[in-house]
């Protein structure tokens, strides 16, 4: 459905974005993660037609985003992180605009605003002026100018930012059920976001893609063993000493400081090994107390610190990017 | 054509939940409306006084005396209220950045200026609209010359369409509303002066002066003379400027 090939783009000294190719499949939510600056906005801008890749080509349905623009720019809808909505218009008013000059015909646009303000639920703020509604209200506002002429694709920048955790829900939610038929493309720097909404995510980091995968794969692609979590009152070198008598351990290491004479333990083992059952006989045996034992699957966050942090190694600095 | 008219639709709606059209509608009104008063108490004066001397009485005739010096003003109250007009259309669409989602419709360039430019287009024709109350006032008490009126009034509105091009290109070239007021109406002025150093030019600098002030082709049509060239003038100047316009946008496709 989207097709990006070896896409850079350059301001004057400065790149954004670098040889950047991926592709999406229909019907595919596909999670754009990054740090801010990193390039995603400069990609969906490309991606929308607003502005050209300096080298490289980029294909939305079909239909390349340079030469076939208009036909392209048809089958988009797009929600810029900013949300720039026109606010002296009622909400029903701006969506009829937008139909209107989206191409919608004129006999389907009262039905299809009504239809994209219900999947919003902005209906009960049909009436208001744009100027006046919350920050939550315009974000759906935002989504309906996208969906209201029922585009095959979606674009959205940085949809949940900016929300409390009440309406990132329900934007979530809104998001998901608006998938399907619809490919979705959003980009985000908020990692669990990607988890629980997209089907695959590409990470990029400084203009350049450092990984493109689901969220499910990068998890066990990064974690080469697995990790569990202890709390215990203890000496903390005999403790330790103990811990890496057992089978099966590699490595402990005690992570953070002493509380209440608590220290929490790293402990890494072989992977498919659980130790915990062996962990827990052994602090019980010599009478510490346990407090906590769970395991430790490296989060999202984590694995992308590290693939981030190995590219940022691997790169001279100084390549800053323009989001 | 269906982009046009949406995007024309809702330029209007802007200028008017804005104070712009009010705003403009009001001081135009006003001011013309004051200078009327003022001619037509001339113009008044000048018929009690050919009462005693018939040689006045000869060129005594509403379109001489009041139509003529009306337009003339007026122009001056264009050149201030046409950039005004203009200056929000593209330059407060980038500031607010709606212009991002603007340009990512499927409404091909030449629309989207058209629809702009139709509608700050309209609201000048409403503008000069409301002084035609003043033939038609003034009809009631003299035989007014429909011809040289009429023909006044297209002069006007040409000129008109030629400032609000010129503007029009300006806005798309800053995202500041204020800098695309001055600017536009810098350049207006310019192009109204530039008809007074003709003056002091050679004969060929002269032509050309002439040629380019806005102003110089306007007052024929108030003479009622209507004449191809002039029609063409103003044509070209204002799809000229429209052309300049519609490069401006494209290149914002291309330049990032």
């Amino acid at each position: 459905m989207i097709e990006v090939q070896n896409l850079t783009e350059s301001y004057g000294p400065v790149t954004a974005i670098e040889d950047v190719s991926f592709t999406v499949g229909r019907g595919e939510i596909v999670g754009f993660l990054g740090p801010n600056g990193a390039g995603k906005t400069t990609t969906m801008r490309i991606l929308t037609g607003y502005m050209p890749p300096t080298t490289g080509t980029a294909q939305v349905a079909g239909f390349d985003v340079l030469a076939q623009s208009l036909e392209a720019r048809r089958r988009i809808g797009y929600l810029p992180e900013s949300v720039p909505l026109y606010g002296e218009f009622r909400v029903r008013t701006y969506l009829d605009f937008v139909a209107e000059a989206k191409g919608v015909p004129s006999r389907d646009r009262r039905a299809r605003v009504d239809e994209a303000m219900e999947r919003c639920a902005v209906t009960d703020v049909a009436g208001k002026l744009v100027s006046t509604l919350s920050r939550g209200y315009r974000q759906r506002v935002g989504l309906a100018q996208a969906l209201v002429n029922d585009p095959e694709v979606l674009i959205l920048d940085e949809p949940t930012v900016g929300l409390d955790p009440q309406q990132i829900v329900e934007i979530r939610r809104l998001i998901k059920g608006l998938a399907g038929r619809r490919t979705i493309i959003l980009s985000t720097h908020i990692l669990p976001e990607v988890s629980m909404t997209c089907d695959r995510v590409i990470i990029i980091s400084r203009g350049r893609i450092v990984a493109v995968d689901t969220p499910g794969n990068l998890t066990a692609q990064v974690q080469k063993s697995a990790n569990v979590l202890l709390q215990v009152e203890g000496p903390p070198d005999r403790v330790m000493a103990e811990i890496r008598r057992l089978e099966g351990v590699q490595r402990v290491a005690p992570r953070g400081d002493a509380v209440d004479g608590r220290r929490t333990y790293l402990v890494e083992s072989e992977r498919g090994r659980d130790v915990r059952v062996a962990l827990a006989a052994a602090m019980v045996k010599n009478g510490w107390g346990l407090y906590e034992l769970r395991p430790a699957d490296l989060s999202l966050e984590e694995i992308f610190l590290h693939l981030v942090t190995d590219e940022a190694a691997a790169h001279q600095p100084g390549r800053a990017a323009e989001a | 054509m269906a982009h046009i008219l949406a995007i024309f639709k809702k330029e209007i709606r802007a200028y008017f939940v804005s104070p712009v059209a009010y705003g403009v509608l009001t001081i135009f009104a006003l001011v013309a409306g004051y200078y009327f008063w003022i001619v037509v108490g001339v113009y008044q004066r000048a018929g009690f006084q050919s009462m005693m001397n018939p040689q006045i009485a000869q060129g005594l005739n509403p379109s001489d005396w009041v139509f003529r010096p009306l337009f003339s003003f007026l122009s001056v109250i264009v050149l201030f209220l046409m950039p005004a007009i203009t200056a929000r259309l593209f330059a407060e669409e980038k500031r607010q950045g709606t212009a991002e989602l603007l340009f990512t419709y499927p409404i091909r360039d030449v629309e989207l200026l058209l629809g702009k430019f139709f509608a700050a287009t309209a609201l000048a024709l409403a503008m000069l609209g409301l002084t035609l109350a003043y033939p038609l006032l003034l009809g009631l008490f003299v035989p007014i010359e429909w011809g040289p009126t009429l023909t006044g009034y297209l002069g006007m509105a040409l000129m008109m369409m030629a400032f609000l091009a010129v503007g029009t290109l300006i806005s798309s070239l800053t995202e500041h509303q204020l800098i695309a007021f001055t600017v536009s109406f810098g350049a207006a002025l310019l192009l109204w002066l530039i008809g007074w150093a003709a003056d002091g030019a050679g004969p060929t600098g002269r032509a050309v002066l002439k040629h380019l002030s806005l102003l110089e082709h306007r007052e024929s049509f108030a003479k009622g003379v209507l004449e191809t060239k002039d029609i063409i003038f103003f044509l070209n100047f204002t799809f000229f400027f429209l052309f300049l316009t519609l490069r401006s946008l494209e290149s914002k496709r291309w330049r990032g």
